[in-house]
């Protein structure tokens, strides 16, 4: 693949986080003592490893030959034509091998534990993905695995929970809280502070405690990277805008992270709006939220007067988070990035507008991505828009048929 | 390596130690969740344990993803929100316990989420009575402000060290100790496992190197046998999870209250044996 050509505009270079992992205001490590010894030792091994060619050279080998990288940059011509305005270009993160993004990171993530000697990873997952790409690779290396997951996903995701037990992983069903992601993310905090001296756990995104976001960010920039270097190799100009869906945000963070110096290039999140921002039920933070500390770091957070952490929804697990990475927070606060919010309504329609017009089945997650596409590409002529299409819709057909009103 | 000295408070912890230290007891410390299992059980129950023998109460405070607590204090973190638990209602009791109490010191142990969202929560917990301040999820690295501003109106943060913690560290967070030191007995959740005896002999006895500071020890403590083995080696134990069953078993304040008692005063035995 060519090296990329254009150098960064900004006259400042940047660099985040600064030290205890903050990102601005946002991040840290808000955690039981506990867990702090295990994440000092996380963080220096990381120092130690990021540049080190020895692992490098594994984790690349491992992105090439089993997870299939680099994914394909494609532009989706019936797409574009049909809504008459921005070329739309999509990063295929849906051709990885698990069928998403997600495994870039767990890959990374599974090749520290082994460093460590950890015999067994933990992960918390919602729409199931990240809980598939953590027992994928367990399985490979063959690490014990045990993946948490909100009742309520296990319920909405269940061709996801099946993949996992095939694979060798212990799937736990969570029924605290509101039994989805965060109740899920809960029980994994609690699971590792009893066994943080075997057990390495996989955050699945770019949250939680230093050095987390930033480790999460890294093994995801890979996306980014690649998009870079196609959009300049393939279309000979870098993107006008960069989209992305954002629930905890680690897909969005990865392809961002590599064009933040690009000044000229816009960078949009798309929260899930659920059933629009004016009604509350949506899991929109950085749209509607308070900045607030969850699961070990500062951020924007959906919560109330009193601080308890709100109820979310949205059509996709995935994104059904009330929090956010804290880099987003940041982005968000310097107006690097913006982040808007698609309904649930909108969602769907744009996941049914890429079937039919792409024949390609995107994930709900990523379908929040498109539908701002939609909204906006129509007004942007002669412009280019990447669009990160982080996983494929697979592990939504009983979601949708049921939408439908169709019993698979 | 010199011991970090500490001038005596004046507060009401201090002055609680002093006073044990004095009669050559040790401290027991209780802890419930405010407003489980109804918002009318925590005042009476306060009042019991005192009566029972604990010498310092904590009180949580009720919140929505309490992430280390185990399955006895979570549960007790839902009741009490489903009543209708706010912080505001935790100051309140602490506030009605004070009218009749005014030597028992109060504790609060909660997220830091809840007391971010309370912007006055300094003033308003200093006119209630409050003592000093437990927040699971702050470590020192991200604690400094709050506790500059809780150390401005006489309440003290009270720092955890755990079995993890390096020495290197534990010397940090001794030196910014107010109040007590809580050592956490055991990798885990609230309530879980059993307890490391030998190891929490060696840690605290490391700890006591360094600091004249009073040393608690909590997780995992359950009755009067596991009270008597921990408190050999410090100044007081914790017990939570136990009693916060115990409650949630009551068919009433009344029987609740007179089960506590009972309870704290068989654990009273144990450690003062």
């Amino acid at each position: 693949m060519a090296e990329p050509t254009v150098e960064p505009v900004l006259s400042e270079v940047y660099d985040q986080p600064t030290q205890g992992g903050r990102f601005g205001q946002f991040g840290g490590r808000f955690v039981a003592e506990t867990l702090t010894h295990a994440l000092d030792g996380l963080a220096e091994l990381y120092a130690e490893l990021k540049d080190d060619p020895d692992f490098k050279k594994e984790l690349h080998e491992d992105l090439a030959h089993f997870v299939g990288r680099p994914t394909p940059l494609y532009l989706a011509e019936r797409l574009t034509a049909s809504l008459g305005g921005a070329s739309i270009y999509l990063k295929r993160e849906d051709l990885n091998h698990t069928g998403a993004h997600k495994v870039c990171n767990t890959i990374g993530q599974a090749l520290l534990a082994k460093r460590m000697g950890k015999p067994r990873v933990i992960a918390e997952t919602g729409a199931g993905q990240h809980g598939v790409a953590t027992a994928t690779v367990a399985a490979r290396l063959g690490l014990s695995c045990d993946v948490y997951m909100g009742e309520e996903d296990v319920h909405r995701q269940s061709l996801n929970v099946y993949r996992m037990k095939l694979m060798g992983a212990n799937v736990i069903p969570v029924t605290s809280g509101s039994k989805t992601l965060k109740d899920a993310m809960n029980e994994a905090m609690r699971d590792w502070v009893t066994h943080v001296d075997d057990t390495h756990y996989i955050i699945g995104t770019v949250a939680g405690p230093h050095p987390y976001p930033m480790l999460v960010r890294d093994f995801a920039s890979i996306i980014g990277q690649e998009a870079r270097a196609q959009m300049l190799q393939q279309v000979g100009r870098l993107p006008d805008v960069v989209v992305a869906c954002v629930g905890g945000g680690s897909n969005a963070m990865g392809i961002f992270h590599p064009f933040i110096d690009d000044a000229g290039v816009a960078l949009v999140g798309v929260e899930a709006g659920g059933h629009g921002l004016h009604t509350g039920a949506h899991a929109a933070p950085l749209n509607d939220g308070k900045v607030g500390v969850l699961h070990g770091n500062r951020s924007y957070l959906m919560s109330d007067d009193d601080g308890q952490v709100l109820e979310t929804h949205s059509v996709s697990a995935g994104l059904d988070y009330p929090g956010v990475g804290p880099e987003h927070a940041y982005l968000k606060d310097i107006g690097r990035a913006t982040y808007a919010a698609a309904t649930d309504d909108d969602a769907m329609a744009a996941f049914r507008m890429l079937n039919r017009q792409e024949g390609i089945l995107p994930a709900l997650e990523t379908s929040h991505a498109l539908a701002w596409v939609v909204e906006n590409a129509p007004k942007m002529p002669g412009q280019t828009i990447l669009v990160n299409l982080s996983g494929r819709g697979d592990k939504d057909i009983l979601t949708v048929a049921d939408i439908d009103g169709i019993t698979l | 390596m010199p011991k970090t000295n500490r001038s005596p408070g004046t507060g009401r912890i201090a002055q609680q130690f002093e006073i044990l230290r004095s009669q050559g007891k040790k401290a027991l410390v209780t802890f419930v969740t405010a407003g489980d299992p109804g918002l009318n059980y925590t005042v009476p129950a306060m009042h019991s344990l005192v009566a029972g023998g604990a010498n310092l109460l904590e009180l949580g405070i009720p919140f929505s993803d309490p992430e280390a607590e185990g399955p006895a204090i979570q549960a007790a973190n839902e009741r009490a929100l489903a009543n209708g638990m706010t912080l505001a209602k935790v100051l309140d009791m602490v506030a009605e316990f004070r009218q009749t109490d005014l030597a028992t010191p109060v504790i609060l142990m909660g997220y830091l989420n809840s007391v971010l969202a309370m912007a006055d929560f300094p003033q308003r917990a200093s006119q209630a009575g409050v003592d000093g301040l437990i927040m699971v999820n702050l470590p020192l690295e991200e604690g400094a402000e709050l506790q500059q501003a809780l150390r401005a109106v006489n309440i003290d943060v009270i720092w955890l060290v755990a079995p993890t913690t390096s020495d290197e560290r534990a010397r940090d967070v001794v030196s910014n100790a107010s109040g007590f030191l809580y050592y956490v007995s055991l990798k885990g959740t609230t309530g879980s496992g059993s307890l490391p005896v030998d190891e929490v002999t060696e840690r605290t006895a490391y700890l006591r190197t360094l600091t004249d500071v009073p040393l608690c020890v909590g997780f995992g403590i359950k009755d009067a046998e596991t009270a008597r083995a921990v408190s050999a080696h410090a100044d007081g134990v914790v017990v939570g999870s136990a009693l916060v069953q115990l409650m949630a078993q009551s068919a009433d304040v009344a029987s609740a209250t007179e089960r506590l008692r009972t309870a704290t005063a068989a654990i009273r035995q144990g450690i003062d044996a």
